[in-house]
């Protein structure tokens, strides 16, 4: 079974936000890791290869740095990556990556595509969705389990006030939520062995795209930083009194209940 | 050229949702602003009865799709029978909530009518005859402002709880126009094998006014009992942080932060919470934040508006008390 992974490398959830004199997000500086969702997916598919057999391939758009949250993938367990990445790219949306993840994936042989459910940095939850489409491949977002068998993949996903549970054929695109499964760590082997593992490089030209096709919907316009919230008022007294007089406060100052 | 601000009417077992409304409000001042017609589109089965309703709430017209292949929300079925509808009316604007389903099915159709897409949002305004979408990145640690300049539709969907409802005006009338569904047998290519949905009287967390959450100072899931009895007072939804989460004393979809629920409840009451980036990502935009915790360096009190420093166990109770006295 060929199960491939897409994985964006996100800034650490860690992170301070800050805008640079440009009035750009400010990436100096920042740690950057696999978006934490993508951890889940990667995770999943070395179980699913591990008990089907198979190969785990990790695909990702994104700056040279991206390579690193690759390499980690290959040394979890993954065979083999291919980062995308083209000054072109930059100003990239949800529409553009997904052109570009799409065209590499065509030329992969692929039971399942596993994603996260959404980027912890842009928190578009589209990316997977928009690459279902143009596959023409069925999608199940914000799975909790998975299992696949006979063709099948049998999915269990958040719903508003529970869960339900998803049958699609495959291939099929899936996308992680928390709770699927405990991403392992990589082990002092899986690094060492990462390094040999295959890493292709393409452009946007290697995938047969002008930056004309793949130009974005969306354009950013500016960005800001939420006003800082202030402390406010530590509500004075004994615990018994300052709880009474908290309920007061929120009635009668706030307004609120 | 595309003309008409459309919204998703989101339904779920016939009651439309409150975010639908909220979009119809804001759907109607844009409108009225480029002389466009508000269109709600309902889908379903056995829902014709709610576009009334969307009427009173400001649509002048709402297509309405109703088949048993619409009667569980799939992604193929409500995608192929949205974006042909958009393909034939050619709208210029199409806005969803941004709940799981909107989520799910706005990406889809805006990938099949070659849309962008705007997820999430929590400002939208008119600048220059341009929609423009205010939308949190990096869990609300900052936000973008951004637009789609070129291709039609433009598409969003919103978080809900952020933009406010206007009063429905009893006795206006939409046009209702009935949409046929043609869905061939493989259309649908997801099978719904099972639905199991937590009963609770309490409101869901996106959509909460009032939200009591509880983290590792809960000290074990019995203790959550503590906080519902409080959440039954104010009306309120229950919500944890990702240590309570992963202690495995409540459910994961309680979990508020950068990898959980994003909410912006009226006021939010943090007890046991220490405050930490991820968490403060998911609630900081609330309107009133109050913190409960028995460490006075802890971080949440600088984001609160009020805060207690004392054992959760001892004020909690006596907090609700107080509200339900205060209440009567
Ligand atoms: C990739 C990633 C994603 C994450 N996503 C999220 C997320 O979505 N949401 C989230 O919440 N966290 C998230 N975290 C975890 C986050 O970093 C913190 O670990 C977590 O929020 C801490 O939860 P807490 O405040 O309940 O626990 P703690 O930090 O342990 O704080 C417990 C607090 O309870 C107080 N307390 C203890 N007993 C009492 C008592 N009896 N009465 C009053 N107060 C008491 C203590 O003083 C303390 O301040 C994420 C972390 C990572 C790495
Ligand atoms: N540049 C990218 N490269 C590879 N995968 C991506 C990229 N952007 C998004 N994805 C995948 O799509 C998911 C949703 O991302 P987003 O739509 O940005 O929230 C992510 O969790 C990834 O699995």
């Amino acid at each position: 079974m060929n199960i491939v992974v897409l994985l964006k490398q996100t800034f650490d959830t860690e992170a301070k936000i800050a805008l640079d004199a440009g009035g750009q997000i400010n990436r100096q500086g920042v740690s950057l890791i696999i978006n934490p969702y993508d951890e889940f997916a990667v995770e999943e598919a070395l179980r699913l290869k591990e008990k089907n057999g198979g190969e785990v391939t990790v695909v990702s758009a994104g700056p040279p740095e991206a390579q690193d949250a690759l390499r980690q993938a290959l040394a979890m367990g993954a065979d083999k990556a291919v980062h995308i990445t083209d000054p072109a790219l930059d100003g990239a949306d949800e529409y553009t990556a997904a052109a570009v993840l799409a065209k590499a994936l065509e030329g992969l042989q692929c039971d399942l595509v596993l994603a996260g459910w959404r980027a912890v940095d842009d928190g578009s939850a589209q990316v997977a969705v928009r690459v279902a489409e143009i596959l023409g491949l069925p999608q199940v977002n914000v799975v909790t389990r998975l299992e696949v068998a006979d063709g099948k993949a049998v999915a269990t996903r958040d719903i508003e006030g529970g869960s339900e549970v998803v049958e699609v054929p495959l291939p099929a695109v899936i996308t992680a939520q928390k709770g699927l499964n405990e991403p392992r760590y990589p082990s002092m082997k899986g690094i060492m062995q990462a390094k040999k593992k295959p890493m292709q490089k393409l452009s946007l030209g290697d995938l047969g795209l002008d930056a004309g096709q793949a130009a974005p919907k969306v354009k950013a316009l500016s960005y800001s930083l939420p006003s800082a919230r202030s402390a406010g008022k530590i509500v004075p007294g004994e615990v018994a009194e300052a709880a009474c007089e908290l309920a007061r406060l929120l009635r009668e100052e706030a307004k609120i209940i | 050229m595309a003309k008409g601000i459309w919204v998703f009417a989101e339904q779920r077992e016939g009651k439309v949702k409150k975010v639908t409304y909220e979009l119809l409000s804001s759907g109607r001042k844009i409108a009225d602003q480029t002389g466009e017609e508000l269109c709600a589109v309902l889908l379903g089965k056995g829902v014709a009865g709610l576009a009334e309703g969307l009427g009173e709430y400001g649509a002048d017209k709402v297509y309405v799709a109703e088949s048993d292949q619409l009667a569980d929300y799939t992604t193929d079925g409500y995608t192929k029978v949205l974006a042909d509808l958009i393909k034939d009316h050619q709208p210029s604007a199409v806005l969803l909530g941004c709940t799981i389903t909107g989520r799910d099915l706005a990406a889809r159709v805006a990938q099949r009518v070659g849309a962008g897409l705007m997820t999430d949002c929590t400002a939208l305004e008119l600048a220059d005859g341009q929609l423009n979408f205010t939308r949190p990145i990096y869990a609300g640690k900052a936000f973008v402002k951004a637009a789609s300049p070129e291709a039609r539709p433009v598409m969003a969907t919103v978080r809900p709880n952020v933009l406010s409802v206007d009063a429905p005006q009893a006795g206006r009338k939409a046009e209702v126009v009935n949409v046929p569904v043609n869905l061939a047998a493989g259309d649908i290519r997801q099978i719904i094998k099972d639905v199991v949905r937590q009963i609770s009287t309490r409101p869901e967390l996106t959509e909460a006014d009032v939200i009591v959450s509880g983290g590792r100072g809960m000290k074990g899931p019995e203790n959550f009992k503590v906080l519902e009895e409080l959440a039954d007072v104010l009306g309120a939804a229950v919500g944890a942080s990702r240590a309570a989460v992963d202690a495995g004393w409540i459910a994961q979809s309680f979990q508020v932060g950068q990898t959980g629920k994003t909410v912006s409840p009226v006021l939010y009451i943090a007890c046991g919470i220490s405050g930490a980036i991820q968490h403060l990502a998911g609630m900081g935009s609330s309107k009133c934040i109050v913190a409960i915790n028995k460490d006075p360096e802890a971080n949440i009190f600088k984001v609160a508006d009020y805060g207690i420093v004392g054992d959760l166990f001892e004020v909690v109770p006596i907090f609700a008390e107080e509200c339900k006295k205060l209440q009567a």
